[in-house]
Protein backbone atom coordinates (compact mmCIF):
# COMPACT_ATOMS: atom_id res chain seq x y z
CA UNK A 1 0.00 0.00 0.00
CA UNK A 2 1.10 3.37 -0.86
CA UNK A 3 2.34 6.30 1.70
CA UNK A 4 -0.73 8.29 0.23
CA UNK A 5 -3.35 5.73 0.11
CA UNK A 6 -2.41 4.79 3.81
CA UNK A 7 -2.19 8.36 5.44
CA UNK A 8 -6.17 8.48 3.57
CA UNK A 9 -7.43 5.81 5.22
CA UNK A 10 -6.05 6.64 8.48
CA UNK A 11 -7.49 9.46 8.20
CA UNK A 12 -11.19 8.51 7.63
CA UNK A 13 -10.58 5.56 10.29
CA UNK A 14 -9.05 8.15 13.01
CA UNK A 15 -11.88 10.49 12.31
CA UNK A 16 -14.14 7.13 13.01
CA UNK A 17 -12.32 6.54 16.02
CA UNK A 18 -12.38 9.86 17.35
CA UNK A 19 -16.23 10.72 16.92
CA UNK A 20 -16.94 7.24 18.51
CA UNK A 21 -14.30 7.82 21.67
CA UNK A 22 -16.15 11.69 22.21
CA UNK A 23 -19.55 10.18 22.19
CA UNK A 24 -18.13 7.61 24.25
CA UNK A 25 -17.09 10.59 27.25
CA UNK A 26 -19.83 12.33 26.94
CA UNK A 27 -21.38 9.84 28.76
CA UNK A 28 -18.89 9.66 31.53
CA UNK A 29 -19.83 11.39 34.39
CA UNK A 30 -18.29 15.22 34.80
CA UNK A 31 -14.57 15.33 35.50
CA UNK A 32 -14.65 15.33 39.70
CA UNK A 33 -18.02 13.64 40.00
CA UNK A 34 -16.75 10.22 40.30
CA UNK A 35 -20.20 7.61 40.80
CA UNK A 36 -18.93 4.41 41.33
CA UNK A 37 -19.23 2.90 44.41
CA UNK A 38 -16.48 0.47 44.93
CA UNK A 39 -13.45 2.80 45.10
CA UNK A 40 -15.23 4.86 47.99
CA UNK A 41 -16.04 1.56 49.66
CA UNK A 42 -12.53 0.38 49.97
CA UNK A 43 -11.89 4.07 51.14
CA UNK A 44 -14.37 3.08 54.04
CA UNK A 45 -13.64 -0.44 54.96
CA UNK A 46 -9.84 -0.64 54.05
CA UNK A 47 -7.99 1.42 57.24
CA UNK A 48 -10.46 -0.16 59.49
CA UNK A 49 -10.16 -4.01 58.21
CA UNK A 50 -6.69 -4.43 57.24
CA UNK A 51 -5.28 -1.85 59.04
CA UNK A 52 -3.53 -0.37 56.60
CA UNK A 53 -3.28 3.49 55.72
CA UNK A 54 -2.56 3.72 51.97
CA UNK A 55 -5.56 2.55 50.44
CA UNK A 56 -3.89 1.95 46.64
CA UNK A 57 -1.58 -0.43 48.03
CA UNK A 58 -4.52 -2.34 50.23
CA UNK A 59 -6.14 -2.31 46.34
CA UNK A 60 -3.08 -3.81 44.65
CA UNK A 61 -1.98 -6.56 47.14
CA UNK A 62 -5.20 -7.08 49.15
CA UNK A 63 -8.25 -6.79 47.47
CA UNK A 64 -7.37 -7.05 44.01
CA UNK A 65 -3.86 -8.63 44.70
CA UNK A 66 -4.83 -11.63 42.10
CA UNK A 67 -4.98 -9.06 39.15
CA UNK A 68 -1.63 -7.84 40.33
CA UNK A 69 -0.16 -11.56 40.15
CA UNK A 70 -0.99 -11.34 36.46
CA UNK A 71 1.02 -7.86 35.86
CA UNK A 72 3.56 -9.17 38.41
CA UNK A 73 4.16 -12.22 35.39
CA UNK A 74 3.77 -9.34 32.45
CA UNK A 75 6.45 -8.36 34.02
CA UNK A 76 8.49 -11.80 34.49
CA UNK A 77 7.64 -12.53 30.85
CA UNK A 78 8.64 -8.89 29.55
CA UNK A 79 12.35 -9.30 31.06
CA UNK A 80 12.48 -12.39 30.12
CA UNK A 81 11.86 -12.04 26.50
CA UNK A 82 14.61 -9.05 26.17
CA UNK A 83 17.16 -11.38 28.01
CA UNK A 84 16.76 -14.06 25.45
CA UNK A 85 16.37 -11.65 22.56
CA UNK A 86 19.51 -10.01 23.67
CA UNK A 87 21.58 -12.42 25.35
CA UNK A 88 22.01 -15.33 22.51
CA UNK A 89 24.61 -13.40 19.83
CA UNK A 90 27.20 -12.12 22.26
CA UNK A 91 30.68 -13.01 23.03
CA UNK A 92 31.84 -12.94 26.35
CA UNK A 93 35.31 -12.67 25.83
CA UNK A 94 35.53 -9.40 23.99
CA UNK A 95 34.96 -7.03 26.98
CA UNK A 96 35.27 -3.65 26.46
CA UNK A 97 34.77 -1.32 29.23
CA UNK A 98 32.38 1.69 27.73
CA UNK A 99 31.75 2.99 30.69
CA UNK A 100 30.71 7.10 31.43
CA UNK A 101 33.93 8.92 31.86
CA UNK A 102 33.04 12.19 32.95
CA UNK A 103 34.18 12.96 36.44
CA UNK A 104 31.27 15.04 37.26
CA UNK A 105 28.86 12.41 36.34
CA UNK A 106 30.85 10.09 38.16
CA UNK A 107 30.95 12.37 41.42
CA UNK A 108 27.28 13.04 41.34
CA UNK A 109 26.41 9.44 40.70
CA UNK A 110 28.41 8.22 43.89
CA UNK A 111 26.79 11.04 46.07
CA UNK A 112 23.05 9.68 44.88
CA UNK A 113 24.18 6.36 45.18
CA UNK A 114 23.40 5.41 48.57
CA UNK A 115 20.76 8.17 48.58
CA UNK A 116 18.78 6.24 46.08
CA UNK A 117 19.34 2.46 47.94
CA UNK A 118 18.01 4.25 51.06
CA UNK A 119 15.19 5.93 49.26
CA UNK A 120 14.06 3.09 47.40
CA UNK A 121 14.02 0.60 50.84
CA UNK A 122 12.34 3.58 52.43
CA UNK A 123 9.78 3.44 49.63
CA UNK A 124 8.76 -0.34 49.74
CA UNK A 125 9.29 -0.68 53.19
CA UNK A 126 6.53 1.84 54.05
CA UNK A 127 4.30 1.15 50.81
CA UNK A 128 1.19 0.19 53.46
CA UNK A 129 1.53 3.50 55.14
CA UNK A 130 2.45 6.12 53.25
CA UNK A 131 3.12 6.60 49.37
CA UNK A 132 4.97 4.12 47.78
CA UNK A 133 4.46 0.10 47.76
CA UNK A 134 6.69 -2.46 45.91
CA UNK A 135 6.14 -1.07 42.16
CA UNK A 136 7.88 2.18 43.06
CA UNK A 137 10.56 1.61 45.74
CA UNK A 138 11.17 -1.89 43.11
CA UNK A 139 11.95 0.94 39.94
CA UNK A 140 14.07 3.33 42.69
CA UNK A 141 16.19 0.44 43.63
CA UNK A 142 17.03 -0.82 40.18
CA UNK A 143 17.99 2.66 39.20
CA UNK A 144 20.45 2.63 42.74
CA UNK A 145 22.02 -0.29 40.42
CA UNK A 146 22.52 1.57 37.44
CA UNK A 147 23.55 4.15 38.89
CA UNK A 148 26.47 1.81 39.67
CA UNK A 149 27.60 1.26 36.11
CA UNK A 150 27.34 5.36 35.61
CA UNK A 151 29.11 5.92 38.53
CA UNK A 152 31.91 3.22 38.27
CA UNK A 153 32.83 0.79 35.21
CA UNK A 154 31.15 -2.21 33.43
CA UNK A 155 32.76 -4.72 36.01
CA UNK A 156 31.83 -3.17 38.90
CA UNK A 157 27.86 -3.28 37.65
CA UNK A 158 28.42 -6.36 36.60
CA UNK A 159 30.22 -7.98 39.77
CA UNK A 160 27.17 -6.19 41.42
CA UNK A 161 25.03 -8.02 39.19
CA UNK A 162 26.02 -11.31 38.48
CA UNK A 163 23.31 -13.29 35.89
CA UNK A 164 22.33 -15.78 38.15
CA UNK A 165 20.99 -13.91 41.22
CA UNK A 166 19.49 -11.65 39.62
CA UNK A 167 17.66 -13.98 37.69
CA UNK A 168 17.08 -16.36 41.06
CA UNK A 169 15.84 -13.15 42.40
CA UNK A 170 13.49 -12.26 39.75
CA UNK A 171 12.10 -15.93 39.88
CA UNK A 172 11.75 -15.80 43.71
CA UNK A 173 9.73 -11.96 43.66
CA UNK A 174 7.14 -13.84 40.81
CA UNK A 175 7.19 -17.28 42.70
CA UNK A 176 7.18 -15.93 45.75
CA UNK A 177 4.18 -13.64 44.90
CA UNK A 178 2.28 -16.68 43.92
CA UNK A 179 3.70 -18.99 46.82
CA UNK A 180 1.78 -16.30 49.02
CA UNK A 181 -1.62 -16.77 47.54
CA UNK A 182 -1.29 -20.94 48.24
CA UNK A 183 -0.62 -20.29 51.39
CA UNK A 184 -3.29 -18.29 52.06
CA UNK A 185 -5.30 -21.71 50.25
CA UNK A 186 -3.77 -23.57 52.95
CA UNK A 187 -5.01 -21.88 55.82
CA UNK A 188 -8.38 -22.24 54.41
CA UNK A 189 -9.38 -19.12 52.84
CA UNK A 190 -9.14 -17.94 49.35
CA UNK A 191 -6.55 -18.00 47.02
CA UNK A 192 -4.67 -14.42 48.11
CA UNK A 193 -6.93 -13.93 50.70
CA UNK A 194 -4.78 -11.64 53.34
CA UNK A 195 -3.82 -13.89 56.35
CA UNK A 196 -1.34 -13.00 59.28
CA UNK A 197 -1.92 -10.48 62.11
CA UNK A 198 -2.96 -6.80 61.08
CA UNK A 199 -0.75 -5.20 63.82
CA UNK A 200 -1.47 -1.61 64.48
CA UNK A 201 -2.01 0.88 61.47
CA UNK A 202 0.41 3.63 60.66
CA UNK A 203 3.10 0.97 61.92
CA UNK A 204 5.37 -1.40 60.09
CA UNK A 205 3.77 -3.95 61.99
CA UNK A 206 0.40 -3.77 60.24
CA UNK A 207 -1.42 -4.96 57.20
CA UNK A 208 -1.01 -8.99 56.93
CA UNK A 209 0.18 -10.78 54.42
CA UNK A 210 0.12 -7.27 52.65
CA UNK A 211 3.42 -6.75 53.76
CA UNK A 212 4.59 -10.03 52.06
CA UNK A 213 3.24 -9.03 48.99
CA UNK A 214 4.70 -6.15 48.60
CA UNK A 215 8.11 -7.45 49.23
CA UNK A 216 7.78 -10.10 46.97
CA UNK A 217 6.88 -7.25 44.32
CA UNK A 218 9.83 -5.32 45.01
CA UNK A 219 11.60 -7.76 44.43
CA UNK A 220 10.51 -8.72 41.33
CA UNK A 221 10.36 -5.62 39.83
CA UNK A 222 13.84 -4.68 41.15
CA UNK A 223 15.47 -7.77 39.79
CA UNK A 224 13.44 -7.59 36.22
CA UNK A 225 14.86 -4.25 35.86
CA UNK A 226 18.00 -4.94 36.59
CA UNK A 227 18.38 -7.56 34.20
CA UNK A 228 17.00 -5.32 31.72
CA UNK A 229 19.27 -2.71 32.38
CA UNK A 230 21.98 -5.35 32.34
CA UNK A 231 21.47 -6.64 29.07
CA UNK A 232 21.23 -3.38 27.65
CA UNK A 233 24.48 -2.06 28.55
CA UNK A 234 25.92 -5.68 27.85
CA UNK A 235 24.90 -5.02 24.18
CA UNK A 236 27.17 -1.07 24.75
CA UNK A 237 30.27 -3.31 26.63
CA UNK A 238 30.41 -6.57 24.61
CA UNK A 239 31.09 -6.67 20.99
CA UNK A 240 28.47 -9.29 19.45
CA UNK A 241 29.77 -12.40 17.08
CA UNK A 242 28.74 -10.75 13.96
CA UNK A 243 29.88 -7.21 12.76
CA UNK A 244 28.32 -4.31 14.37
CA UNK A 245 26.03 -2.63 12.07
CA UNK B 1 -14.68 22.31 30.66
CA UNK B 2 -15.31 19.42 32.76
CA UNK B 3 -14.68 16.80 30.13
CA UNK B 4 -11.08 18.48 29.02
CA UNK B 5 -9.29 15.58 30.97
CA UNK B 6 -11.01 12.89 28.64
CA UNK B 7 -10.76 14.54 26.03
CA UNK B 8 -7.04 15.09 26.44
CA UNK B 9 -6.44 11.35 27.25
CA UNK B 10 -8.34 10.82 23.39
CA UNK B 11 -5.86 13.25 21.72
CA UNK B 12 -2.82 11.60 23.30
CA UNK B 13 -4.59 7.72 21.58
CA UNK B 14 -5.36 9.52 18.45
CA UNK B 15 -1.98 11.38 17.95
CA UNK B 16 -0.14 7.85 19.22
CA UNK B 17 -1.98 6.31 16.84
CA UNK B 18 -1.04 8.95 13.78
CA UNK B 19 2.52 8.25 15.17
CA UNK B 20 2.71 4.85 14.94
CA UNK B 21 0.77 4.23 11.65
CA UNK B 22 3.01 7.44 9.75
CA UNK B 23 6.14 6.08 11.59
CA UNK B 24 9.46 5.12 9.58
CA UNK B 25 12.03 4.01 12.29
CA UNK B 26 11.26 1.16 14.78
CA UNK B 27 12.24 3.18 17.85
CA UNK B 28 9.97 5.80 16.75
CA UNK B 29 7.28 3.64 16.84
CA UNK B 30 8.19 2.25 20.35
CA UNK B 31 7.79 5.85 21.68
CA UNK B 32 4.56 6.51 19.73
CA UNK B 33 3.26 3.35 21.44
CA UNK B 34 4.14 4.68 24.82
CA UNK B 35 1.71 7.66 24.26
CA UNK B 36 -0.93 5.78 23.06
CA UNK B 37 -0.58 4.06 26.60
CA UNK B 38 -0.10 7.52 28.65
CA UNK B 39 -3.66 8.42 27.19
CA UNK B 40 -5.43 5.12 29.66
CA UNK B 41 -3.07 6.72 32.51
CA UNK B 42 -4.76 10.33 31.87
CA UNK B 43 -8.12 8.35 31.09
CA UNK B 44 -8.24 6.15 34.53
CA UNK B 45 -6.88 8.64 36.86
CA UNK B 46 -9.45 11.49 35.70
CA UNK B 47 -12.53 9.16 35.63
CA UNK B 48 -11.51 8.27 39.64
CA UNK B 49 -11.27 12.02 40.61
CA UNK B 50 -13.37 13.81 43.35
CA UNK B 51 -14.09 17.39 43.35
CA UNK B 52 -11.55 18.63 46.53
CA UNK B 53 -10.58 15.21 47.56
CA UNK B 54 -6.84 14.20 48.80
CA UNK B 55 -4.76 11.11 47.79
CA UNK B 56 -6.58 7.61 49.35
CA UNK B 57 -4.15 7.54 52.00
CA UNK B 58 -5.25 7.95 55.77
CA UNK B 59 -1.60 8.26 57.35
CA UNK B 60 -2.33 11.95 58.11
CA UNK B 61 -5.57 12.51 57.20
CA UNK B 62 -8.41 10.87 59.92
CA UNK B 63 -10.35 8.05 57.91
CA UNK B 64 -13.22 8.99 56.39
CA UNK B 65 -11.60 12.26 54.64
CA UNK B 66 -13.45 12.44 50.96
CA UNK B 67 -9.87 10.90 48.75
CA UNK B 68 -10.10 9.58 45.49
CA UNK B 69 -10.56 6.60 44.11
CA UNK B 70 -7.85 4.42 44.78
CA UNK B 71 -8.41 1.88 42.46
CA UNK B 72 -7.89 3.08 39.23
CA UNK B 73 -5.03 4.70 41.01
CA UNK B 74 -3.87 0.97 41.44
CA UNK B 75 -4.41 -0.05 37.82
CA UNK B 76 -2.19 3.07 36.78
CA UNK B 77 0.52 2.29 39.33
CA UNK B 78 1.11 -1.60 37.06
CA UNK B 79 -0.07 0.25 34.20
CA UNK B 80 3.47 1.92 34.20
CA UNK B 81 5.51 -0.22 35.38
CA UNK B 82 4.49 -2.87 32.86
CA UNK B 83 4.51 -0.52 29.80
CA UNK B 84 7.91 0.21 30.65
CA UNK B 85 8.97 -3.33 30.96
CA UNK B 86 7.29 -4.19 27.49
CA UNK B 87 8.94 -1.05 25.87
CA UNK B 88 12.08 -2.79 26.39
CA UNK B 89 10.82 -6.07 25.16
CA UNK B 90 9.76 -4.17 21.64
CA UNK B 91 13.57 -2.01 21.47
CA UNK B 92 15.21 -5.35 22.30
CA UNK B 93 12.96 -6.49 19.39
CA UNK B 94 14.04 -3.38 17.11
CA UNK B 95 17.35 -4.19 17.75
CA UNK B 96 17.58 -7.61 16.83
CA UNK B 97 15.50 -6.56 13.32
CA UNK B 98 18.01 -3.67 12.57
CA UNK B 99 21.04 -6.32 13.13
CA UNK B 100 19.23 -9.13 11.15
CA UNK B 101 17.58 -6.71 8.30
CA UNK B 102 20.04 -3.79 7.90
CA UNK B 103 16.87 -1.76 8.50
CA UNK B 104 14.93 -0.21 11.41
CA UNK B 105 12.36 1.36 9.20
CA UNK B 106 9.18 -0.63 8.79
CA UNK B 107 8.86 0.47 4.96
CA UNK B 108 11.84 -1.25 3.97
CA UNK B 109 10.29 -4.26 5.97
CA UNK B 110 7.56 -4.99 4.08
CA UNK B 111 9.59 -8.09 2.08
CA UNK B 112 10.83 -9.67 5.27
CA UNK B 113 12.03 -13.26 4.70
CA UNK B 114 10.38 -15.77 7.16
Amino acid sequence: MSRRSRLSLFGVSAAGLTALLLWGIAGLPDFGHYRGPYGYALNAVAPTERHVTNVVTATTFDYRGFDTLGEAFILFAAALGVALLLREERAESHSLDHGVRSDAVKLVGLALLPVLLVLGLQVVAHGFITPGGGFQGGVVLASAFALVWLAGRYRAFRRLTPTPAVDFAKGVGAGGYAVVGVVALLLGTSYLQNFGPLGTAGTLASGGSIVLLNLATALEVSAAFVLIFTEYVEELALVPRETRL
Amino acid sequence: MSYLPYALAVWLFVVGLYGVVTSRHLIHLTVCLMVMQSSSYVLLLSIGYVDRGTAPIFADVPKGTRAVDPVVQALTLTDVVVSVAVAALLLAVAMQVRRRHGSADPEQLSAVKG
